[in-house]
């Protein structure tokens, strides 16, 4: 893809005190690199270029806070803002919603999901 | 979109090709209800030898293991096969995505609703004239009728943001705002794609190609249009006019894409319909998964490649020496120049080139008239014309590894999306 636009750099907060979890239909598919992204509602595709941040989307959905599933998997306070603007990018395109109750049908998407 | 924490370039991780495709080409049948002049596929007459329902849902259950996310489904005209939707429908249940190119033959209004309630299905209806005129020059009389009526089913039905995909010609070129015209009408997204000389196309192509001033506004109108308008990556020749367009910019064949052809073939990309580009079959020991991890050809494919006669262009860092399957059926060396460089290198190869060595496809499932008589009914076994073509397993090496070409119909559907930096 082409490299970060200005638009895309500019990303707007993101909660990281707020439980997150991947939608319902967006499928990830681990790579080498990190992972793909795809979101069977918007038909994008989005690349994850680092393995830390696929550890991190997949361990949203078991930690309150997106803030505690960064550190359990190991992010540090300086790296924290980085992965803040990864996190709301994939916010802003709907790859990862908000948590609100975790249903039946995102419980068997995120396990369908793991690597 | 990319998001990123870290700083290496996809495009070198792709070169050297992933777990599983992004984008899967699958032709289902050969057989048609049309003779396009270009067809890319050659097709006509169903292969008597293709895949059965059982053989297509096997490849179904690899491609959900292997975590594909979506196949573009193709022919052919696939809606002519009568086990179509039942494939569709196993797929979808498979969480295999499917978008399907049709020239709208099948799509009635009870097909156009039930499409409608999917999200897991999309359709590109195709289209190379914004008037009948233009289009039923290239598609076939009556074909524009087709698409329009199809197009009218689908907006009617609800179903938004299917696409309109429209090959670009000599002929068609100066349409670009009545097709993108024609998709606002119906709420469709226009696609654009590259005329290739593959299959009929080979035929064809000398007369069809844009010339180098319709290249010229192409670029132009596509930057102007930015994502708003999808081509599947195919035009990244034209990036050497300076500004990228939109798309990942390199060479998807056997790296990100392939094709598997109705009788389970699989090639490089679905532009490369030739034993020199085909890589095995989904029914050997193995199936896909194998072909695609380990064919000897793939691997080729995957390995580092020199940018050959193109290296020392102050533009190959733009358009990679362009697309492999246009140079490969214009008889041009896969390490020089596309028969379309946008600095008129291809212009001067063609001319320079031995026409005794230009390859032929390897499969012609044409009609036996094809264009010019009455194409045969849907589904039937081709009349008249030759026997099947014998499918080589085998294949024979590619001479030079192609630069980086063909970015074919890679990521056709998406909308690539900014990059997200650390």
């Amino acid at each position: 893809m082409t490299e970060p636009t200005a638009a895309a750099r500019a990303v707007p907060g993101f909660a990281l005190d707020a439980p997150w979890q991947l939608h319902p239909q967006v499928s990830v598919r681990p790579e080498p690199f990190g992972a793909l992204v795809y979101h069977f509602g918007t038909r994008r595709l989005s690349f994850l270029k680092d393995p830390a941040l696929l550890r991190l989307v997949q361990a949203l959905p078991e930690h309150p806070r997106a803030r505690d599933a960064a550190t359990a998997v190991g992010i540090t306070e300086a790296d924290l803002p980085r992965y803040q603007r990864a996190l709301a990018t994939l916010a802003a395109t709907f790859m990862i919603v908000e948590r609100t109750t975790m249903t039946a049908e995102t419980t068997t998407t995120a396990e369908r999901n793991a690597p | 979109m990319s998001v990123a924490a870290a700083p290496a370039r996809l495009v070198d991780h792709f070169q050297h090709g992933l777990a599983a495709p992004i984008c899967l080409t699958w032709e289902l049948t050969y057989a048609c209800n049309l003779a396009c002049v270009h067809c890319l596929s050659s097709s006509g007459r169903r292969d008597p030898r293709e895949l059965t329902t059982a053989q297509c849902k096997a490849v179904i259950d690899e491609l959900e293991r292997m975590q594909v996310f979506y196949v573009n489904i193709g022919g052919g005209e696939p809606t002519v096969r009568p086990d179509f939707w039942e494939i569709v429908d196993y797929a979808v249940a498979h969480h295999v995505g499917v978008k399907f190119s049709t020239n709208g033959v099948r799509i009635t209004r009870d097909v156009a609703a039930r499409l409608a309630g999917s999200d897991y299905i999309d359709v590109q209806i195709s289209l190379d004239g914004a008037t009948a005129e233009i289009n039923d020059a290239v598609r076939g009389t009556g074909s524009y009728a087709t698409a329009v009526r199809a197009m009218e089913h689908l907006a009617d039905a609800g179903f938004a943001g299917f696409k309109l995909s429209v090959v670009v010609t000599r002929h068609n070129a100066g349409q670009l705002d009545a097709f993108k015209a024609l998709a606002d009408r119906y709420g469709a997204q226009l696609r654009l794609t590259r005329l290739r000389p593959s299959g009929r196309g080979a035929d064809v192509w000398d007369e069809l190609h844009p010339t180098a001033a319709q290249q010229r506004e192409l670029y132009d109108w596509l930057v102007a249009h930015g994502e708003q308008v999808l081509t599947g990556d195919s035009f990244f020749h034209l990036s050497a006019y300076g500004q990228a367009l939109p798309g990942l910019n390199l060479c998807g064949a056997g790296r990100v894409v392939c094709l598997i052809d109705p009788v389970g073939d699989v090639y490089a990309c679905p532009f490369a319909i030739h034993d020199s580009f085909l890589a095995g079959n989904v029914r050997e020991p193995g199936g896909f998964e194998r072909v695609w991890r380990s064919s000897e050809l793939f691997t080729e494919l995957r390995a580092p490649q020199s940018g050959g006669a193109c290296a020392s262009c102050a533009h190959f860092d733009s358009c990679r020496g362009g697309c492999m399957a246009a140079k490969f059926f214009t008889g041009l060396p896969l390490d020089g120049p596309d028969p379309e460089c946008v600095q008129g290198y291809g212009a001067d190869a063609l001319l320079a080139r031995d026409d005794a060595g230009v390859p032929k496809p390897s499969g012609d499932h044409s009609h036996s008239r094809a264009a010019a008589g009455k194409p045969p009914r849907h589904g039937e076994p081709g009349r008249g014309g030759p026997g099947p073509v014998p499918v080589v397993i085998g294949r024979a090496p590619v001479s030079a590894a192609p630069v980086s070409a063909c970015q074919q119909d890679p990521l056709a559907g998406f909308a690539p999306a900014a990059t997200v930096g650390r």
